[in-house]
């Protein structure tokens, strides 16, 4: 082994005596190389992994539903220029009786081709694939059967279309289509609740009344075929039969739920490395620049020895390099490790069959490149100041600071100041920038902790306006089909039912010139006191009789507002088409929403109201006689208990916030005591001499401290109302990040949040500031007196 | 360069009659080691605090010799010393060292020079406070081309004892012999030596010189020793006296007394 070099082992030692700051810098970069490192490795996982299933599986390119065509469409469909390949499915809702749950469950029936399925190809995860003949056998998605403990072999009983089936699961399995999937009016997943039903083709025809016939078709196309083009076709095709228009993958419920996810990650990558990366480099700024300030001797001593200045400069970069190494080395740990619990969320979230983790090489080396990178920027200023000191310069011993004579400074100089005051506060005007710096990267811990709870309060208002001002049912009934508007009265009847608010859901497409939108009117009666529409500012309105209500977001998107016309075009039944003006806007927080006056809506459609949805208050003594009257409600596609799916949000939410908070109190932590500390600790050896004078002349150690601190506590203070600013403004930019048609979160700042993250920040400050201050009493006065600096 | 080497013995005579120095009998035939030329050095110039260091030095300095540079505070010496050093640059005027014309080097250069041909000993021990004593000596044979082992080095100056203590653990004469030691280890032709005992006790002070009496008499190092303690001159060959960044006085001294024999 080559002995190393004096000069390197000078280095070494360098290293070891400032542990301490190393140790900050590092794990604030490990930070950066951590996060970067998981979320680049989630994102290539998810990626790799949706490529290859959808690959293998033949996940569909397009998809399209229309009420009932005939099943040799198909044919007219494959012949379009373009399409690969294409396939008919009956699809339609059941609901199943469920032995260990009172609420009736929903469930999708999907039928399955005669040969094997040429597209949205199912894995068989256990059992067998159902005989094709048969009108009994079923299979069902793996993790409903899990989360009810279902085996081959089980049955399963479902109502579908108002009669009773039942059915023999003969398998379990998993499909593209279904990675992520809600039931009929949910908000989250309910695995127990919600079943993906595969039946074979002519049993799912019978069980569906579509016989012959077909209502869902997905297609692939062929590498050149122009998408625009195919959809018009297929469009034209089926809009005869009812055709509702043709989506894309990025519209089909799983994978935009998934692509919304992949978007979050990119998101994070963009923003959060950054900052841990910024931060470090500043903080390596510091450590080096008071080293080289405070190694002048020795650099001016290096230089008469005959080193170079590309020496010099060298031996400085590689403690930043070093420093770095840690960094990465942590953050290479971290990162790994994160990557793998991510994986394992990600796992139970989506039901992916497989993982792939691609092995991220270039991955680890990109993080590691930039953390040095990162650090030999923080450290090119005073690896240049090293290299250019002149050597007799800097053999002198430093000139004092010039104290100067700015305005600032004679307000310094003023009398009502006490001497130390003075002292910390000459010593803030003489370096300005670096006290800049110092409050920015204090205020940046601020910052972090009043975005990250700010999300906390959006999330209680978005709950509030969403469970308790908007939805107040305990329940919702989602019908298979339209019903008359007597289905309300069926409902009346029902045990514990106490009142029933209508509702019709019509599938259209908004258009204002060449912007257009394809959602749901919902139409209520006048005077709904369960399901309620709020205005901008918040408070209930009423639908209009002749006019639309749009959701804000929708507004914008289509551009229009109160007194515009907005066309409406019906989908599956272009003949009904209508144009209609914009009443107000509305506020909503989940999904887009366009409202109409139930009988208004009637009355444009030229037909009596009917309805799709029912909304009830129930008597919750007589719950389990109305849960149990539910099974055996024919019409029923789903129900919606509202008090569960409350739950279970408030339950997501509480469990994502306890993450986040931990996540972000350890980030905030780590810079805020980061920066503190460093920037104290430059003090410490700035002034040490100063400061044991002090002590000699009569100071206690508490007055000494205290100028010590003084300048750390001012700053600290300093960066509050900076960092509430630049918290805002995260939150802001959260507020346009978070802002899709799935949901939306509004800007919530409260004094409480501001305070919390002042008081969280500070006590940080206090920590690292005690640590200094026990680095100080353990100093030795006289030490200090006797070494030259 | 025969041309070179001429004037420079005309120049050496001239400058010799202008300080009104005996005529030399022995340093006419030693190459100078150093030679400078109207060097002058002016701080701030043209302000309100212009200050002229050096102004005008013309000197030759023959190879071998310990030479000692006396002079009240402020009169020039580490300036003049800083320059012949390749530390620092002259305002006008020029330097030799040898043949090489060390004010017209650049940066590089001088490092270069530095590296290969000058030992520093300053007045503050200047070690690096995280090498030990052997290390910090190791810091220059690191970068040396013939190097002595900074063992062997530390023995000339008597610190065979002390090999790896850091400098912290060592007195201010041992710092001051470690520096030596470092300053000599790579076998330097010139010892340029600012206060070297400026920060310590008489007895110290004697130890240290003693080494430097050493260094030249085994290798026939020039020296050039700043100093203020007027005692010293008696060890040395030739004394210079400076005063307000002049040469006043050049002077061979006959009767050179060992370091030893030095008190203060
Ligand atoms: N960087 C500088 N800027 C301005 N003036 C300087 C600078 N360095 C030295 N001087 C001035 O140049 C003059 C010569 O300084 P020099 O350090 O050479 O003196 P010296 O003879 O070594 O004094 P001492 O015995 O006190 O060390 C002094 O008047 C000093 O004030
Ligand atoms: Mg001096």
């Amino acid at each position: 082994m080559v002995k190393p070099r004096a000069i390197d082992r000078k280095l070494l030692r360098d290293l070891r005596r400032l542990w301490s700051q190393v140790a900050a810098i590092a794990l604030v970069l490990a930070c950066g190389v951590a996060i970067l490192l998981t979320a680049f490795g989630m994102i290539r996982a998810l990626d790799t992994t949706l490529n290859d299933y959808y690959g293998r599986q033949r996940f569909a390119e397009m998809f399209a539903s229309v009420r009932r065509a005939p099943g040799k469409l198909v044919e007219e469909i494959r012949a379009i220029e373009g399409v690969r390949s294409a396939e008919a499915r009956k699809v339609g809702p059941v609901t199943l009786d469920l032995p260990d749950r009172p609420a009736p469950g929903s469930g999708r029936l999907m039928s399955l081709p005669a040969g094997a399925p040429l597209l949205n190809m199912p894995l068989l995860v256990s059992g067998r694939m159902p005989d094709p003949d048969s009108d009994r056998e079923v299979a069902v998605n793996a993790r409903f059967a899990q989360a009810n403990g279902f085996r081959p072999g089980d049955g399963l009983a479902a109502i579908a279309n108002g009669r009773r089936l039942d059915l023999t699961i003969t398998g379990m399995l998993r499909s593209p289509e279904f990675l992520y999937s809600l039931p009929p009016g949910g908000l989250m997943p309910d695995d127990a609740g919600f079943a993906i039903i595969w039946m074979p083709e002519r049993a799912a025809g019978a069980v569906l009344d579509l016989e012959g016939a077909i209502n869902d078709v997905a297609l692939t196309l062929h590498a050149t075929a122009v998408t625009a083009e195919v959809a018009d076709r297929v469009d034209a095709l089926l809009a005869p039969w009812g055709g509702t228009g043709v989506r894309l993958r990025d519209q089909h419920p799983s994978h935009a739920f998934i692509a919304a996810e992949l978007q979050q990650l990119r998101n994070m990558t963009v923003v959060l490395p950054p900052i841990f990366f910024v931060i470090a480099g500043f903080l390596v700024n510091m450590l080096l620049g008071r080293i080289v300030a405070l190694e002048r001797a020795e650099i001016g001593l290096l230089k008469a020895l005959g080193y170079r200045k590309s020496e010099i400069a060298l031996h400085y970069l590689l403690l930043a390099m070093l420093v770095a190494c840690i960094g990465i080395a942590i953050g290479w740990l971290a990162g790994s490790w994160l990557a793998g619990g991510m994986a394992r969320i990600y796992a139970r979230f989506f039901d992916f069959p497989w993982l792939i983790r691609p092995d991220g090489l270039d991955v680890y080396a990109i993080s590691g490149l930039l953390a040095l990178v990162v650090a030999g920027l923080g450290a090119a200023r005073a690896a240049l100041t090293a290299a250019r000191l002149a050597p007799a310069v800097a053999m002198a011993p430093p000139a004092p600071p010039n104290f100067g004579k700015g305005p600032l400074d004679r307000l310094a100089a003023g009398r009502w100041l006490s001497q130390p005051a003075k002292m910390v506060l000459r010593g803030l005007l003489r370096w300005p920038v670096r006290a800049a710096m110092t409050m920015l990267g204090l205020s940046a811990g601020v910052a972090i902790l009043v975005a990250s709870s700010f999300m906390i309060d959006a999330m209680d208002v978005v709950m509030d306006s969403a469970f308790y001002r908007a939805n107040r049912q305990h329940a919702t009934l989602v019908l298979g089909a339209e019903a008359p508007a007597g289905a309300a009265l069926q409902a009346r009847a029902l045990p514990g039912v106490l009142r029933v608010e209508p509702q019709f859901d019509l599938a259209v497409t908004l258009r204002n010139g060449h912007l257009s939108k394809r959602l749901s009117i919902t139409a209520q009666p006048p005077g709904g006191d369960l399901v309620r529409i709020l205005d901008t500012e918040g408070r209930i309105v009423a639908a209009p009789e002749t006019a639309l209500m749009l959701s804000r977001q929708l507004a914008e998107q289509l551009q229009v507002g109160p007194g515009d016309m907005v066309e409406v075009e019906v989908a599956g039944d272009r003949e009904r088409d209508f144009s209609e003006p914009v009443a107000a806007v509305t506020r909503q927080y989940l999904g887009l929403g366009a409202y109409m006056d139930h009988d208004a809506l009637a009355a444009r459609l030229g037909r009596a109201p009917r309805v799709t949805a029912l909304h009830l208050a129930l008597d919750p003594a007589a719950l389990p006689e109305f849960q149990a009257a539910l099974k055996t409600l024919p019409t029923l596609a789903a129900s919606v208990m509202l008090t569960e799916v409350r739950d279970s949000f408030r339950e997501t939410i509480r469990q994502n916030i306890r993450w986040n908070t931990i996540l972000f109190l350890t980030i905030s932590g780590l810079i805020t005591a980061g920066v503190a500390y460093n920037g104290a600790r430059i003090q410490l050896s700035e002034r040490a001499r100063e400061l044991a004078s002090l002590r000699i002349l009569g100071f206690t150690r508490t007055e000494a401290a205290s100028i010590l601190l003084g300048e750390t506590a001012v700053l600290a203070l300093l960066a509050q109302p900076l960092g509430w600013g630049i918290g805002a403004l995260i939150a802001q930019g959260m507020v346009s990040g978070f802002d899709s048609d799935l949901y939306r979160i509004p800007l919530v700042l409260t004094p409480a949040n501001f305070a919390r993250a002042s008081l969280l920040t500070l006590t940080a400050i206090l920590a690292a500031a005690l640590l200094v201050r026990r680095r100080f009493d353990r100093l030795d006065l006289l030490d200090v007196l006797k070494t030259r600096e | 360069m025969p041309m070179d080497h001429l004037g420079d013995r005309q120049r050496n005579l001239s400058a010799r009659s202008k300080t009104g120095a005996p005529a030399d009998d022995t340093g006419t035939d030693r190459q100078a080691a150093f030679r400078t030329e109207g060097l002058s050095k002016t701080y701030g110039a043209g302000g309100p605090n212009e200050v002229r260091a050096l102004d005008g030095v013309d000197l030759e300095l023959p190879s071998e010799e310990l030479v000692v540079l006396l002079g009240p505070s402020g009169s020039g010496k580490s300036t003049l010393l800083n320059i012949l050093g390749g530390l620092d640059h002259a305002t006008r005027g020029a330097a030799w060292f040898r043949e090489m014309e060390l004010t017209a080097m650049t940066d590089r250069q001088l490092t270069r020079y530095r590296r290969d041909h000058v030992g520093f000993v300053f007045q503050f021990y200047n070690l690096v406070a995280s090498l030990t004593a052997r290390e910090n000596v190791e810091l220059v044979t690191d970068i040396a081309m013939d190097p002595m082992p900074a063992a062997e080095a530390l023995s000339l100056v008597g610190l065979d004892a002390r090999l790896d203590h850091f400098p912290a653990q060592l007195s201010g004469g041992e710092q001051q012999r470690v520096a030596i030691a470092r300053a000599i280890a790579k076998r330097p032709e010139v010892l340029l030596c600012d206060e070297p005992t400026g920060a310590l006790d008489s007895r110290t002070g004697v130890a240290v010189l003693s080494a430097l009496e050493a260094v030249n008499a085994r290798f026939g190092t020039t020296i050039l020793v700043i100093t203020h303690n007027a005692d010293i001159e008696r060890m040395a060959h030739r004394v210079i006296r400076f005063q307000d960044g002049r040469v006043i006085d050049v002077a061979r001294n006959r009767n050179r007394v060992a370091a030893e024999g030095i008190r203060w």
